[in-house]
Formats: C-alpha cells, sequence, structure tokens
C-alpha cells in the first residue's frame, strides 16, 4: 500500500493563478474590468457619478434574471419562456388591479402564483417527457407571448395597461420596487441593491448548500445524480420556478417602476439573459458556471448598452458588439478552462 | 463473523415482456467475502445488480436480508438498508469536485431553517481523510472527478460507498476498462474493503480479476445460473472454462489454430 500513499511525484503543485484559472466567472470579470476602461477612456460621463447610475440600470434587472437563468444553465437546462414571464406576472398584476379592482397585495400574489405555476408546468414537462427544455420552454414562450397579447387586447382594447400609480398601496410598491437612492449627487435605481442581494442569495445556494450541489449534479450528469439519491426532478422543476420568480419580481419592478406596462414586454430578453450566463462562464451543456459570473455579464452588458452612447456612437451598433463579446468570451472561457484542466494533470 | 449470510439471494426471477432476463438465481452473500457474478454480455448480471440496488424488482424469489425477507423498492431504501452500488459508470459528475462527488446525495448540513447550509470544511475534510484511510492519495479534493485516472476514479466510489455506513459494496465492472495495473490498484481496494468486514458483490466477465479477490463465484449464462460455488471447489482453469462456455471454447481453440495453421502455409508457400 505505501507505493500508493507515497505522494505521486509526476504531479506539480497547482499554483494559485491556476486555481483562479478554473473559476467560471474569471474570463467574465476581465472582461468587464476592459469594457469600463474602454469606455472609461472614450467618455468622461460614462465613469462619472450619474453615468454609472445610468449603465447600472439596465444591468441590475437585467442581472437578477441572469443569476437565476444561470442557476437554471448549470443545472442544465434553458428558460425560452423566461423574458415574456417578466411580461405575464406585469400584465396580471396590472389588470387585476386597475379594471377588476383586485386588492393590490392579492394581485401581487395571485400573479407571482400563476408564473410560478408557469414554471412548475415548464419543470414538470421537462422532468416527465425528457424533451429538451428548449423545445418546451420554446412552446409555453410562444403560448405566453399570445395569451399576453390576446388578454390584454381582450380587456383593455389597446396593447398597455396603464395608470398603475393610481392603485392603493402604489407607495409602498414603489418604495420597495423603483425608489432611488442618491448617492454622489447621481440617483442610484433600488434595483441594483436587489440585483447585488440577488447574486449574493444565488451564489450562496449554490455553493453553500445542498440545492447548489445538486443543481451541479443535475447538470454535470443527472443519471449519476439520480443514482446517488439525488432528487433530480425536484431540483429541476425547482431551478424553473426560481426562474419563474426572479421573472414576477422583475416584471414588478418594470410595472411599478413605469407605471404601465406593454403587453409585448419581455419579448426578446430571454435571448439576453442566456448571454448575460454564457458570458459570466456558464457552459450550454450545463453543470458548470456562476451566480457571480451571470452577474458580471449583465453588468458587462449594461456597460456595453449604455457606453456605446456616452461615446457618441450610433447605438444601432450595440447587438453586433454584443454578439462580438458573446462570442470571445465563449471562446475564451473554453480555452482558460482547458488550459487550467491540462496544466492541472 | 458470523456464518449466517448478510444477503440471501434465492430462486429470483426477473423478466422484462417477453424477454426472461433472469431466471432462478441464488446466491449468498457473506459479511467479510466477496461473492463474485460472473458471465458474458446479456447473461443477466446487469438485472441482478439492478435488483440488488432496489432500481428493479424481482418478479419472482426473494431477497433475505439477515435471514428476513426484504423489499427494495427504490435505490433510496437499498442504501439505507445499507446496501451501496457503484456502478459503471460510478455515479460520479465529471465536472463536480472530488469533495462535492463524495458527499453528492448525502451532503452534511450545519445551520438550522434557512441558513441550513452545506457542511463545506467537515465535507473536504471527511473526503480527504477516508480516501487516505483506504490508501489514496488525492492531492487535492477541489479538483475534479473528471481528471482523476479511472483506478483513482473507481477508489474514490469504493471509498464513498464504505463511508456511508454501506454494508454491502456491489461493484459493477470496475475493472473492465482498466488497464493491468490499475486493475490490480482497484482490486487491492477490494479485498481492502472487505478485510474491513464489508460483504462484497463483484460483477466481472474477467475470471482472472474474481478469482484471486473472491470467496464465492455465481457464474451466469443467458439468465440462468450454470452454478454457485465456494472457492475451494473451483481452480481458476474450470472458472475460466466454465465461463466462455466449456464446449465453445474448445471450438474457439479449435478454429483459431487452425487460422494460424493457415498463414504458416502460406508463409511456407511464398
Amino acid at each position: 500500500m505505501s507505493a500508493i500513499t507515497v505522494a505521486d511525484e509526476r504531479v506539480a503543485r497547482v499554483g494559485v493563478l491556476k486555481r483562479l484559472l478554473l473559476k467560471p466567472e474569471l474570463g467574465a470579470l476581465l472582461g468587464a474590468v476592459l469594457v469600463f476602461a474602454f469606455f472609461a477612456a472614450l467618455s468622461e460621463v460614462f465613469r462619472s457619478a450619474s453615468g454609472i447610475a445610468n449603465w447600472l440600470d439596465p444591468a441590475s434587472t437585467l442581472g437578477i434574471m441572469a443569476v437565476a437563468v444561470a442557476l437554471l444553465m448549470i443545472g442544465g437546462h434553458f428558460d425560452l419562456s423566461a423574458g415574456v414571464q417578466t411580461g405575464t406576472a406585469a400584465i396580471t398584476s396590472g389588470l387585476l388591479t386597475t379594471y377588476y379592482g383586485v386588492n393590490t397585495w392579492a394581485a401581487l400574489l395571485i400573479s407571482l402564483a400563476v408564473v410560478l405555476a408557469i414554471g412548475f408546468v415548464n419543470g414538470y414537462l421537462v422532468v416527465r417527457t425528457g424533451l429538451p427544455s428548449f423545445i418546451i420552454t420554446l412552446g409555453t414562450f410562444l403560448m405566453l407571448q399570445g395569451l399576453n397579447l390576446g388578454v390584454t387586447k381582450l380587456v383593455t382594447n389597446t396593447v398597455q395597461i396603464n395608470n398603475f400609480n393610481q392603485i392603493i398601496g402604489y407607495d409602498v410598491l414603489h418604495a420597495i420596487f423603483a425608489s432611488e437612492i442618491a448617492i454622489a449627487g447621481a440617483r442610484f435605481q433600488i434595483a441594483i441593491l436587489w440585483w447585488i442581494a440577488a447574486t449574493i442569495l444565488g451564489s450562496w445556494l449554490l455553493l453553500r448548500t445542498r440545492f447548489g450541489n445538486w443543481i451541479f449534479a443535475v447538470g454535470g450528469d443527472a443519471n449519476a445524480g439520480r443514482n446517488v439519491g439525488v432528487p433530480v426532478a425536484r431540483t429541476t422543476i425547482s431551478l424553473f420556478m426560481i426562474t419563474s420568480f426572479a421573472a414576477w419580481f422583475v416584471g414588478t419592478t418594470q410595472i411599478t417602476r413605469l407605471t404601465s406596462i406593454q403587453a409585448q414586454a419581455g419579448f426578446g430578453q430571454e435571448l439576453i439573459y442566456i448571454v448575460a450566463a454564457v458570458i459570466g462562464g456558464c457552459l450550454l451543456t450545463g453543470g458548470f458556471g456562476s451566480a457571480i459570473g451571470a452577474s458580471v455579464g449583465a453588468l458587462i452588458f449594461g456597460m456595453t448598452s449604455q457606453g456605446i452612447v456616452y461615446a457618441g456612437w450610433d447605438a444601432d451598433w450595440f447587438k453586433f458588439f454584443l454578439g462580438a463579446m458573446l462570442l470571445l468570451a465563449v471562446l475564451a472561457n473554453q480555452y482558460l478552462r482547458r488550459f487550467a484542466e491540462l496544466s492541472r494533470r | 463473523m458470523t456464518d449466517a449470510p448478510l444477503l440471501e439471494i434465492k430462486d429470483v426471477t426477473k423478466t422484462f415482456g417477453s424477454v426472461i432476463s433472469l431466471n432462478g438465481i441464488s446466491t449468498t452473500v457473506r459479511a467479510g467475502q466477496v461473492t463474485c457474478v460472473l458471465g458474458d454480455n446479456g447473461a443477466g448480471k446487469s438485472t441482478l445488480i439492478k435488483i440488488l440496488s432496489g432500481v428493479h424488482q424481482p418478479d419472482g424469489g426473494e431477497l433475505l436480508l439477515d435471514g428476513r425477507p426484504v423489499k427494495l423498492g427504490s435505490p433510496r431504501q437499498a442504501l439505507d438498508a445499507g446496501i451501496a452500488t457503484v456502478y459503471q459508470d460510478l455515479a460520479m459528475v465529471p465536472l463536480m469536485a472530488i469533495w462535492r462527488n463524495f458527499f453528492l446525495g448525502s451532503e452534511p448540513t450545519k445551520g438550522w431553517g434557512p441558513l441550513r447550509r452545506f457542511d463545506r470544511s467537515r465535507a473536504i475534510e471527511t473526503t480527504r481523510r477516508e480516501l487516505a484511510d483506504m490508501g489514496i492519495d488525492i492531492r487535492d479534493p477541489d479538483q475534479p472527478v473528471g481528471t482523476l485516472s479511472g483506478g483513482e476514479r473507481q477508489s474514490v466510489a469504493i471509498a464513498r460507498a464504505v463511508h456511508f455506513g454501506a454494508r454491502l459494496l456491489i461493484l459493477d465492472e470496475p475493472t473492465s476498462a482498466l488497464g493491468v495495473k490499475q486493475a490490480g490498484v482497484v482490486l487491492r481496494y477490494i479485498a481492502r474493503a472487505r478485510d474491513r468486514g464489508l460483504a462484497v458483490v463483484l460483477v466481472t466477465h474477467n475470471p482472472h480479476h474474481a478469482y484471486p479477490v473472491g470467496d464465492r463465484f455465481l457464474l451466469l449464462n443467458r439468465g440462468r445460473s450454470l452454478g454457485d460455488f465456494a472457492k475451494g471447489e473451483l481452480s481458476l482453469p474450470e472458472l475460466t472454462r466454465m465461463m466462455a462456455g466449456g464446449a465453445e471454447l474448445d471450438q474457439l481453440a479449435h478454429e483459431l489454430e487452425r487460422g494460424t495453421g493457415a498463414v504458416e502455409r502460406e508463409e511456407a508457400a511464398s
């Protein structure tokens, strides 16, 4: 036995740098620093307090969703309906309160129950049928898109719901979801705080709890997980419902902030969430990724979307940059991981 | 060591549709002993494992655990009864760290209520200690399992089963994908687990791996038992012959001999 217990002389010590390289969020962090430096050099406004408040704003609501979507992706699944679910949540709350006079809190609870049910159905169908979540949620995505528009038109005869600020308790809602905090003369949205909270919570859940261990297992090798007693179905369904909860939170933030909601709200955002998660180091095949990374991915999105404007360029170019960054991030992550894995052997 | 068997398999039968996968299989497994299940592909080895680990339920016959009939309705129930299975695919997630894999599905926690969390330091420490106890030296418990060699992975899986209080360890073809040296390492761990008083069911199609470590041999062929032997009743050449189907092996040897003969003749002619 002694031959085995002796340390293997062929293995070099693993350095701190290589340990860092194995962290999924490292690529995104480097990218964020580069993007920040780039736009900060181009525009003075970009690096001012009001500028920062301005680009943190789109990053925040996106970031809350990206964290949830990242957990789901690490668990091996997509949710293409995540974007329109923000719309469904806001439209349900809006219609119930402004058109049917339902108590504000009851309406919020009902809309939460509705999207959680959607998340449950997504997860249940995926678990039950074994079909790719891409197809299942593409189905719910299209259905919800039609439902959002159809129901809104049926009830209001228009494609938007207004006057959300006239409901009882709007002040409280505004304080929770849409208030602003003044720092250094700039007004920061409270959603930024919720975003940070979501990142910490998501990261804690992923790295420090049993549930987090199950997420990695379900995405990495569901069968292996099942064989050692991981509740695969429950974990998967929970992940879809967490995504739905995030969608409810972001949808409520939107309708509170804008006091109105478009029937098309959230449409097209589902891919942006996935982009943020992938930039943050999530593997499309599941089993690997980080909540912090997804958050940083959202930050890069926010900085780029506003930075282009501050740099004085045509905003039409934004999508081009986003796409290029996605490709770069995926390549860099793949390269870093391979390098780190090889040097570790 | 008591003489009563830990697990007794009595006349177990399993059918899938019209296919009879197992037909009247019986054997015994004792603590501190290795029972080998041998057979060619399609002999029913996998079905037997799945019955013992609670994945499938037998259609006929029964399992006696400590002399009492037992129903294993799910893998969880089998685990709770102290029956741990190390599958061929090892039930490990390659992208996950060793210590995460080690405790997968049975994570130790600390704290309570919403603050109940995975006790990481305990998990890492226990993983390191348990592996060292089995004589496995891992450089870094944080290393992904995917970076380990086949033998190391197998050993981690065995150490995991031992740690979680398995009384009966079922190993599904643990040496099949390994080189000679790595297979030797794994066989040594099996012997080590046996010496700790565990009952081991070793499933393999390699009599050369089974014979040195085994105490009892159950031979399967096309779902039927060819016999259930104690080590003293059987020699390695006999075991090998029975496994290969006796007469079939003679036929094969005959064919191969003729083949070389033909080559020799060709060489002589040229």
